[in-house]
């Protein structure tokens, strides 16, 4: 998958899971503070991304904690993808 | 005389018949039916295939849309019900004291939905794969608390269980706080959801569900001779209540008065009523006694009435025995017979009826009433709504537990 790819999905699910429109889903955009989640909504995001991108295994909890906006995700996820 | 009277100022119902109290007292009013095949799942292999469905309704009408997605239908239910009733009050709980303003909200069930589509999720792929809002949805509580956070309200919050006295035992609940000077209002009533391939085969196992799938419109037909279960119902009723200085001080309409409550229970067994309803009998009693009424001030009774067997000849004779001679002169219907059974929203939707009855004079009727029972002699108010102008009534619900509840309402007086 290209970065556009994987950034494109992403912008899809947290689209669908928050309920937010796509122009507000910037790469420097923050869950918490620019996107209205709550940490019951992260939990789900990140089950959500494994589950849509087929990771297999977990994304580990100390990783998770990092994923604090769309470009930090999307990153994680390119590096992650590319192994 | 009581120390705080209590007064009904909002009404809010999503039913079967009718998505607004206004579409459900016109509903019961004309005698509508909310029966029908089940929509909700695939009946297939089920024994019941037909239902008292809520239908069109539309969460984002009186939610946010990301809100509505993390609630299941009951807190849905719940929610909608509540603004009705809250907007009907012109409760501005702004401009009051939030903190004298509580909600108490039950369900028989709760998120069952939610349940079964988490064990599927579980079952398949394991416990890791279960939502984050599993819980959050799943627990009955959980539609009080989101009401409370919707409307500001941050009194007294609970939900009250007693499967189909939920309902009863909400508004019950919120006028004994009211009463004794916790809380000045309180939004409070039942929502169920229960519809859900689990939900029906549940109740299908236990043989208390009607089989008529040939007509479903003739299946609901409370003290009918013929009568086979109940009907699975779904929805909620919710209605603000308050101290009655606190509703005169702001201008409020009111509707009628609470003018008292009797819980019981039959101590008898987990599913079938008592010889003879005598735990309910008890109930109506103690209502009436709390509430000051003498048996003949009663008009009407909203009865439990589910259309099973057992139900409609133990509650007959109950209401024989707390009303004697009276019993035949006072009217008894089972708005049952239209809406289907909502469970634990059942006693939210019917103090709505009976309030609205004592206020209107206009008394709904039993639809379905053809063949005579002789276990069954009262006056049903068969088929067709009646108009006789009354100053007090009763609301009965009886749930699994042997529980018992009965509301008693009496036309306002200053």
């Amino acid at each position: 998958m290209t970065k556009e790819e994987i950034s494109k999905k992403v912008t899809e699910i947290i689209v669908k899971k928050l309920g937010v429109t796509e122009a507000e889903v910037k790469p420097e955009a923050s869950y918490v503070e620019d996107l209205g989640a709550d940490s019951l909504d992260q939990v789900e995001l990140v089950m959500e991304f494994e589950d849509s991108f087929s990771l297999g295994e977990k994304i580990p909890e100390e990783e998770a904690a990092k994923l604090s906006t769309v470009g930090s995700t999307i990153d994680y996820l390119v590096t992650r993808l590319a192994k | 005389m009581r120390q705080r009277r209590v007064v009904i100022t909002g009404l809010g119902a999503v039913t079967p018949i009718g998505n607004s109290t206004d579409e459900f007292w016109t509903g019961l009013l004309e005698g509508r039916n909310g029966a029908g095949p089940i929509t909700l799942f695939d009946t297939k292999d089920h024994v019941t295939k037909f239902a008292s469905e809520v239908k069109n309704f539309d969460a984002a009408q009186y939610m946010d849309k990301k809100e509505a997605r993390r609630m299941d239908r009951f807190t849905q239910f719940a929610v909608a019900a509540s603004r009705m009733a809250i907007d009907d009050a012109h409760l501005d709980v702004k401009a009051l004291d939030a903190d004298r303003i509580g909600c108490i909200i039950g369900s028989g069930i709760g998120g069952f939905q939610t349940f079964e589509d988490q064990f599927e999720v579980f079952m398949q792929r394991g416990p890791q794969r279960v939502s984050p809002f599993f819980i959050p949805m799943m627990i009955i509580d959980i539609a009080a608390g989101h009401v409370a956070i919707i409307n500001g309200l941050k009194g007294p919050n609970y939900a009250t269980v007693s499967a189909c006295a939920t309902g009863s035992h909400a508004i019950g609940d919120a006028f004994l706080l009211i009463e004794r000077g916790d809380a000045d209002a309180m939004v409070c009533g039942g929502s169920e959801a229960g519809i859900c391939r689990m939900g029906v085969a549940g109740f299908n196992a236990l043989k208390a569900l009607s089989t008529r799938n040939d007509d479903p419109l003739r299946a609901s037909r409370p003290f009918d001779k013929e009568r086979d279960g109940f009907v699975m119902g779904e929805g909620a009723g919710v209605v603000v209540i308050e101290e009655l200085g606190h509703a005169l001080k702001r201008g409020a309409k009111i509707y009628g008065e609470i003018a008292g409550i009797g819980y019981t229970d039959d101590a008898y067994h987990i599913t079938a009523p008592s010889e003879g309803g005598e735990g309910a009998a008890r109930a109506m009693k103690a209502a009436l006694k709390d509430g000051g009424l003498k048996p003949e001030e009663i008009g009407y009774i909203n009865a439990h009435g589910t259309s099973t067997e057992y139900n409609d000849k133990n509650e007959t004779a109950a209401i024989k025995t707390v009303f004697g001679d009276h019993a035949y002169k006072t009217l008894v219907s089972s708005t049952k017979s239209m809406t289907g059974h909502l469970l634990g929203a059942a006693g939210g939707i019917e103090f709505i009826a009976t309030t609205l009855a004592v206020q209107t004079g206009k008394i709904p009727p039993t639809i379905n009433y053809e063949v005579p029972d002789e276990n069954c002699d009262l006056n049903y108010v068969p088929n067709k709504m009646v108009e006789q102008s009354i100053e007090a009534a009763i609301s009965n619900t009886f749930g699994f537990g042997g529980h018992n509840t009965c509301l008693a309402v009496k036309k306002f007086k200053n």
